[in-house]
């Protein structure tokens, strides 16, 4: 029978099939971060279960983490806390943590790629949604909650249906200004948030094939919000460049043999999907989004759409817009470049690039966050940091920061902020904060005129 | 885990799409290392005011809704993978929560904590919003042995899907852990049998 790159590799996962049930399937690698990890090791010590695979599991601290001075002790009393319980039991349950401070420390789904432990063919889970990133090397990864993460530490396998597929094409040329972040948010404003409940997403087209590692991982990231479990692209050439010498990635002869392998990743053709959708790549412009959820975008010259339901005019409420206006020339006090959808060195190059020579405008409050201390690092050796200084920006350390506000980094209320993260729901950048989501190119744009303008007349 | 067979009473209605869970319990909550509490801050931020004082507005602080079913519209549970939100619906006290969508992870934290997800028809879900509009006494069985949810008023019902695995877990009160370390054996065997040529290279980490 014909397969996809999804059958390919959770058919030989599969550790056992329930009759009328879910599958066992089995777990390669299990990341794991501060928040959603504590309830699960104390469910296996009231158990007295014992981790059973502790040297699959690797763990980070990301999700509360403060930005700046992250070699003092976390003043925030509860992330502290949590912080080093996350120590504590890794050490007692012999797993590898990379915690503040530590070169390899970062955003879970930024530093797992960059360290090479992401690798093509494998099934990657984490107790976080936007796990779906790992799936631009071609691997299932998806998030999951904290009975799951309990399951997996105590049987490296987790109970679940095997999802229906789905496939996304998009082909042809984009345009200039066009990055990877508008090409995820054009496709959920196309399908709605829930189009991809119960599947997972294969993204295929020469749109994606010539894509970056970098820009793939953005595209992988938001599969979730459009409710798919993940998404995945099939791995080539530019996945096995990124791969090969990475800290933890297969090194020589054994990684000769995994490239054989991960050549036969790829859907068979005339293989079949449940669901299949096409878009042209020349449709595509830079994107925005206007409501309190990531498929409530437009085109950045773009008009809010007329016609609404209840809750789309509950959103239009929340943000303080009308329905038929356009968002360009709106005054914007906060830009936020970061988080595991944009925080890679290409997503800092490119806002770089914009602000070279520009000054901030006055109004705005420019706050960047790198992925991962390696991200940092890059920043510094490409001068990049002087760019973004010199032009009124803040640089801080990594972390998940501002995305969700679980830090001392967040949105005041009533104010908008053009963020290059994932989720634009209500409060999601501090209580009352209003989310504009966009590329980093947008984003920096935003920064530098302090208001939405088409900026794209201006590129080269 | 607590069991779920049957349930019959009122309802608390919640009239929006979408519904995700930063709203059903914000990021700033979840710095807790136990599943204490979360009830207390559910769906704060629609709650309460700034200044604390509860928004009269918010269905949950409306005396003439209550009960231990939440209706909700399309796409309930949808973002974060947080399993706090479905700690937060449990402690709060709701049982089941009635839509016409489920998020996937929402669902499958929901079905591990004993907290029924009732899947119906938009036309069944828009019944039932008018059946509560109308009366707020009105009550809702969920028999979960014959998958079928019922207006008591009218008798109208609808049945639902559910995992036969995940039914007879909820009616049981068993959950997956148990049920994984009793194939420890197996999996050992997987992995075994896949060893030396199969994705994970030995010497990764």
């Amino acid at each position: 029978m014909k397969k996809t790159l999804f059958d390919k590799i959770w058919d030989s996962h599969v550790v056992e099939s329930i009759p009328n049930g879910p599958d066992i399937l089995y777990i390669d690698k299990h990341l794991i971060h501060e928040v959603t990890s504590p309830q699960a090791f104390n469910e296996l010590k009231e158990r007295s279960i014992p981790v059973f695979r502790p040297e699959q599991i690797v763990a980070t601290a990301d999700h509360n983490t403060p930005t700046q001075d992250q070699h003092l002790p976390v003043k925030d009393l509860l992330s502290r806390k949590q912080l080093k319980e996350l120590s504590q039991n890794c050490e007692e349950n012999h797993i590898t943590l990379y915690g503040l401070g530590h070169p390899y420390n970062g955003i879970v789904h930024v530093m797992a790629p960059e360290l090479g432990i992401t690798q093509p063919g494998m099934t990657i889970v984490c107790g976080d949604s936007h796990t779906s990133t790992h799936g631009a090397f071609g691997t299932i990864a998806f998030g999951i909650g904290t009975s799951q993460v309990t399951q997996v530490f105590a049987s490296q396998c987790l109970l679940v249906e095997k999802p229906k597929k789905l496939r996304v094409n998009v082909n042809g040329n984009l345009k200039n200004g066009v990055l990877p972040k508008d090409v995820i948010l054009y496709i959920i404003s196309k399908l709605g948030t829930n189009s991809g409940t119960g599947y997972f997403c294969e993204y295929a087209g020469n749109v994606f094939e010539e894509m970056s590692m970098e820009g793939r991982m953005t595209v992988c990231n938001m599969s979730i919000e459009m409710g798919a479990r993940g998404g995945l692209i099939a791995p080539d050439q530019t996945t096995i460049d990124y791969v090969e010498g990475r800290e933890f990635a297969p090194k020589a002869a054994e990684f000769e043999k995994m490239k054989a392998h991960w050549a036969t990743l790829k859907t068979d053709e005339d293989a079949e999907f449940d669901q299949e959708y096409s878009f042209e790549a020349e449709d595509i412009e830079p994107m925005i989004t206007y409501g309190t959820n990531p498929g409530m975008g437009i085109k950045l010259t773009g008009a809010i759409p007329i016609e609404g339901n209840k809750s789309d005019a509950k959103a239009l409420a929340y943000m303080n817009f009308k329905p038929g206006e356009t968002l360009l020339e709106k005054p914007i006090n906060y830009i936020f470049i970061g988080s595991c959808t944009n925080s890679r060195i290409e997503d800092f190059r490119v806002a770089a690039s914009y602000i070279k020579g520009k000054q901030k405008a006055e109004n705005v409050n420019a706050l960047i966050v790198p992925g991962s201390r390696q991200v940092a690092e890059q920043i510094k050796a490409e001068g990049l940091d002087k760019i973004f200084e010199e032009a009124g920006f803040i640089l801080r350390q990594p972390g998940c920061s501002a995305c969700l506000a679980m830090n001392d980094d967040k949105i005041p209320e009533g104010e908008y902020c053009v963020s290059t993260s994932n989720r634009n729901f209500e409060g999601r950048q501090g209580p009352g904060s209003r989310t504009i989501l966009a590329s980093p190119l947008t984003t920096a744009a935003t920064a530098i005129s302090g208001k939405i303008s088409d900026y794209t007349q201006n590129l080269n | 885990m607590e069991k779920f067979i049957k349930l019959t009473d009122t309802v608390v209605p919640l009239d929006a799409e979408n519904v995700d869970t930063d709203q059903i319990i914000p990021a700033r909550f979840l710095k807790a290392t136990d599943k204490e509490g979360f009830g207390e801050n559910l769906f704060r931020d629609w709650r309460y005011a700034k200044n604390g004082e509860p928004n009269e507005d918010f269905i949950l602080n409306q005396d003439k809704y209550s009960g231990s079913i939440l209706l909700a519209g399309n796409n309930f549970g949808c973002g974060s993978s947080r399993e706090h939100a479905a700690w937060a619906i449990k402690a709060y006290g709701f049982k089941a929560v009635v839509s016409s969508y489920f998020a996937d992870i929402f669902k499958g934290n929901a079905l591990n904590n004993g907290l029924l997800p009732v899947q119906v028809s938009p036309g069944f879900l828009s019944k039932l919003f008018v059946a509560i509009e109308k009366d707020s006494e009105e009550k809702i069985s969920i028999d979960l042995e014959e998958q079928k949810i019922s207006i008591q008023s009218s008798g109208e019902s609808e049945s639902f899907d559910i995992d036969p695995y995940k039914k007879t877990c909820l009616i049981n009160g068993y959950d997956d852990i148990d049920f994984l370390t009793s194939k420890l054996g197996a999996i050992k065997n997987f992995e075994q049998k896949r060893s030396g040529k199969e994705t994970v290279p030995q010497e990764t980490i």
